[in-house]
């Protein structure tokens, strides 16, 4: 039986989604990507460098085996976030934008009202938008209802491989928009347990790039995630057991030896 | 004339196109996008520009990101 991602009517393997940031070089991104098995890639706007010629990350990444996903990171607004969605489309690889709208202040957490803005702007114009977002359920319906073809909330902050702060909103987005489009972590996850435990509680896949990219063997992690995250899904198909506050005896309690 | 290019002056001859202007900065094997003017195109559109005194380019390309 194949578990199949679908999003937006494209249907993906991989649960896991990676970023091609932080690499030490081309060539280690190159390596991570293809032991993590992962389909989805994502990558930002920049503009071309004039002053020297710069590698191309394109160079490196398989067109025909990787699906491109532009994000909007360094968009601080809704208007920057729309104009940098354009730009990525007008380079012609696909209309599917990973939308990031961020304040300038060092948390590195979405604004939820921006976001929305621009995600209604950006359905509304045909694009196919995974917009990065809180872990606030409500934020996140109101991203299901105006369209958009998943919802990413964090982890923990970008960066911070502090893993799941706080596990039961996560759970409560996965209850509200569970089902209806695919809900993806995105950022701070730090270790393959981060991503098993996203996986167990329902999310549809995670998105992972300094927790592989900053690793002492970025390659081997990137194994490492692609395992943590195909156990957590596993684990949730196979419905995990009910935790307890009383123990309970895996042997049996008749039959001891020396039983009276 | 001067045009704009990523935030940088640029002295252009008169009736430069798009392409000719591409083809300057080395970008005619790279996938890039173009806004002019704050109109985003793509390479093609662009190419077939006839810059103008003043123009304001922004030329983009996928860089490492997550």
């Amino acid at each position: 039986m194949t578990d199949l991602l679908t999003i937006a009517g494209r249907t993906f393997r991989s649960r896991l989604m990676i970023g091609t940031g932080k690499y030490a070089t081309f060539q280690q991104m190159r390596e991570a990507l293809e032991a993590s098995g992962a389909e989805i890639v994502t990558v930002a706007v920049r503009r071309v460098n004039l002053d020297r010629k710069e590698e191309s990350l394109l160079d490196y990444i398989d067109l025909n085996r990787y699906f491109l996903l532009p994000n909007t990171a360094g968009c601080q607004t809704a208007e920057e976030a729309i104009r940098t969605a354009r730009l990525a489309r007008a380079a012609g690889l696909s209309d599917w934008v990973k939308l990031e709208v961020i304040p300038a202040d060092n948390t590195l957490l979405p604004d939820p009202i921006a976001t929305v803005e621009a995600a209604k702007t950006l359905v509304a114009e045909g694009f196919v938008v995974l917009p990065y977002t809180t872990d606030d359920h409500t934020v996140a319906k109101r991203l299901l209802d105006i369209g958009c073809a998943t919802v990413m909330p964090f982890g923990s902050a970008i960066g911070t491989g502090l893993g799941l702060t706080s596990p039961d909103r996560l759970q409560r987005i996965i209850e509200v928009i569970g089902g209806q489009v695919p809900v993806v972590v995105d950022a701070g996850l730090g270790a393959p347990s981060d991503a098993a435990l996203a996986m167990e509680l329902g999310a549809d896949a995670v998105l992972i790039n300094t927790a592989i990219a900053r690793a002492g063997d970025p390659v081997q992690m990137a194994r490492a995630m692609a395992v943590g995250v195909e156990a957590g899904r596993m684990a949730y198909q196979a419905r995990r057991m009910g935790k307890s506050a009383v123990a309970s005896p895996s042997s049996p309690t008749v039959g001891r030896v020396g039983d009276k | 004339m001067i045009i704009v290019v990523n935030g940088q002056q640029r002295d252009i001859t008169a009736g430069c196109t798009g392409v000719k202007l591409l083809e300057e900065l080395d970008l005619t094997a790279e996938r890039i996008a173009v806004e002019r003017n704050g109109e985003v195109m793509n390479r093609q559109t662009f190419a077939a520009c006839t810059l103008a005194a003043g123009d304001v380019i922004e030329i983009v390309r996928f860089v490492g990101g997550g």
